[in-house]
């Protein structure tokens, strides 16, 4: 046996855990300056003592009530964007891919823009996520469906470009036909997308959904990988190819989902994070998944404690600060492929 | 390994595509698959890789289905290299080769030290071990060819199915790849592969196939598929012939002018 293949095989794959390990240290970070970073003026060890001892003092609700639960989102739904963007590039092979591209993101705030028009919002606090899941589940049972028919990938495609625009038109006609101007307004700041004013009920809501997702789409690592060299040579190196579009699929609805109800819509992670990591796990797919989720949730979680810590008020929403860097990134991404083409 | 097709027909896009086609393989033979474009050289692999299912007919593997042997045990026995040699992703060669012992690994483990040693062989044999580190978009068209080759050669499968795969090589490496495969299948394995070449199909391979319009024209030793009638109602050429080192050759020399064009 070669020795030298040996070694550049184990070198190439403690370089993956030194990634890893360097991912993991810098989201703990995060999400601890997450915590520390507020509007209000809160003594850290005060709280957490109160918390613990079971005070509901002021310093321990504002911990629980606004800090814990943005910073514990701003991790879940970056880590769910990141490896959602990594798991759809990877089954599309394509590096602009994105769960919005599957219509994942827009069927998921139609759902939820639905139970604002209804009232149901108003009405009850899980409304909302119930129903941007909802919408998510219903674009997966229709890709799924189309999936099942033996569809290729241009056919997912053009079918995430049709729910896309059959959801943005719904939209649309909610607001259009909003009840009254308050209601209007409050769907488009959802719409914009943000971390602020959750609390740990969503958390509990959507972190089964999006365990199952994260579980669903981490397993198709090896999978992704076969599928480098095109579906026929990973069916021969023995993988199914209906089984794993519909783990990926499945899982991205349920992390994209679950994501898109609590938050609204957050776009670009999963097309900044992939493509900035993909060079350091050597371009493969099956990879880039889990640095990708890491990387995904840090980004998250630095736009979040940045658009805190920049003086404007109201804050901007998550969802335009995430779009004023991830547009122009697209714009330039487009143009590299143009030039290597 | 033995692969036993009967009377096999697919039809794609509502054309018939493959018909009437009966085939037995077995390890230990190099076949060439050759035929005009459009013959269903392509479409016959993938049948055969259980990649395409045929509309009728029958295929077995050592004499069982392709559901009873099961996709993973099939992933190990046959190996499949693809037309075109398409990548998408800019992994190292290393990396690329490594894909050809997934079939051997469970799920989540790592690769064993018999996964290095065939990773190792197989680079040799198709010699790429100098792009070891190198990204794919940083070779040649060849070399990526080879790299690819190294791949399929990686599984260690007990049949090779290899789509054209001297396309984009040049002249020494056409030589050399054709004498890889030629051990490969006389190590003990048994090797399919589709040619455009036919002076390399005759001289390399130890039986060939000529498929014509769906149909197997011609099945047999090299000299007798490569005779002058069959060579003119497949290709519709004329060969000139010639022999070098005691082996027979044939050249492609000219069209043969079509009835319609005669006529007028």
């Amino acid at each position: 046996m070669n020795p030298a293949a040996t070694a550049i095989a184990t070198e190439s794959r403690s370089r993956y855990r030194f990634l890893v390990a360097l991912l993991t240290a810098l989201l703990l970070a995060m999400t601890a300056l997450s915590v520390a970073v507020g509007y209000a003026d809160l003594d850290l060890g005060a709280a957490f003592s109160d918390w613990l001892a079971g005070r509901a003092s002021l310093p321990a609700l504002v911990l629980v009530e606004l800090r814990l639960p943005r910073a514990l989102l701003g991790a879940l739904v970056g880590f769910s964007l990141g490896l959602a963007g990594a798991a759809m590039q990877g089954l599309l092979r394509n590096p602009l891919a994105e769960p919005g591209l599957l219509g994942i993101s827009s069927a998921a705030a139609f759902g939820a823009v639905a139970m604002f028009y209804s009232g149901f919002a108003g009405a009850f606090l899980l409304a909302l996520p119930l129903g941007g899941i909802a919408g998510a589940m219903l674009a997966t049972l229709l890709l799924y469906a189309l999936n099942g028919r033996g569809a290729g990938t241009m056919a997912l495609i053009l079918a995430g470009v049709a729910i896309n625009s059959f959801a943005g038109a719904m939209t649309s006609l909610a607001l259009n036909l909003a009840p009254n101007p308050y209601a209007a307004l409050e769907i488009v700041f959802w719409l914009m997308g943000s971390l602020a004013d959750r609390s740990m009920a969503h958390i509990w809501l959507v972190l089964p959904l999006m365990l199952l997702g994260w579980a669903l789409l981490l397993s198709s690592a090896t999978a992704l990988d076969g599928l480098t060299l095109g579906e026929d040579t990973a069916r021969s190196l023995g993988f199914d190819l209906g089984w794993l579009r519909a783990r990926l699929i499945g899982g991205a609805a349920l992390a994209v989902g679950a994501s898109v109800a609590v938050t609204g819509a957050i776009g670009f992670v999963g097309l900044v994070v992939p493509h900035l990591l993909r060079p350091l796990v050597g371009h493969r797919p099956g990879r880039l998944l889990l640095v990708s989720g890491l990387g995904g949730a840090i980004l998250t979680l630095a736009a979040d404690i940045a658009l805190r810590l920049m003086p404007i008020r109201p804050e901007l929403k998550l969802g335009v600060v995430t779009a004023l860097i991830g547009a122009p990134f697209l714009f330039s991404l487009i143009q590299r492929m143009r030039r290597a083409a | 390994m033995q692969i036993e097709a009967r009377d096999i027909a697919v039809s794609l896009g509502g054309k018939l595509v493959l018909r009437g086609i009966d085939l037995s393989l077995r390890a230990g033979e190099m076949v060439g698959l050759i035929g005009p474009n459009g013959a269903g050289k392509t479409t016959l692999l993938r049948v055969l890789a259980d990649l395409l299912p045929a509309d009728a007919g029958s295929l077995r593997y050592d004499g069982l289905t392709a559901r009873a042997l099961g996709r993973k045990t099939l992933a190990r026995r046959i190996a499949f290299l693809a037309q075109g040699g398409t990548v998408h992703w800019q992994m190292r060669a290393g990396a690329v080769v490594a894909l050809g012992r997934l079939p051997h690994r469970r799920p989540f483990a790592d690769q064993n030290a018999a996964d290095h040693a065939a990773i190792a062989r197989a680079m040799a044999a198709a010699d790429v071990t100098g792009f070891t580190e190198r990204t794919l978009d940083s070779l040649s068209g060849g070399e990526r060819m080879r790299v690819l080759l190294a791949r399929a050669l990686a599984v260690e499968a007990r049949m090779l199915l290899a789509d054209e795969p001297l396309a984009g090589l040049d002249p020494l490496h056409q030589l050399e790849a054709m004498a890889l495969l030629r051990r490969t299948a006389h190590a003990g394995a048994g090797v399919v592969v589709v040619l455009h070449d036919l002076s390399l199909a005759g001289r390399f391979c130890d039986r060939l196939v000529l498929l014509d319009q769906g149909r197997v024209l011609a099945d047999g030793a090299p000299d007798s598929v490569l005779d002058d009638a069959n060579l003119a109602r497949a290709f519709g050429i004329e060969v000139a012939r010639g022999a070098q080192d005691g082996q027979p050759y044939a050249l492609p020399w000219r069209p043969i002018p079509r009835k319609d064009e005669t006529a007028s």
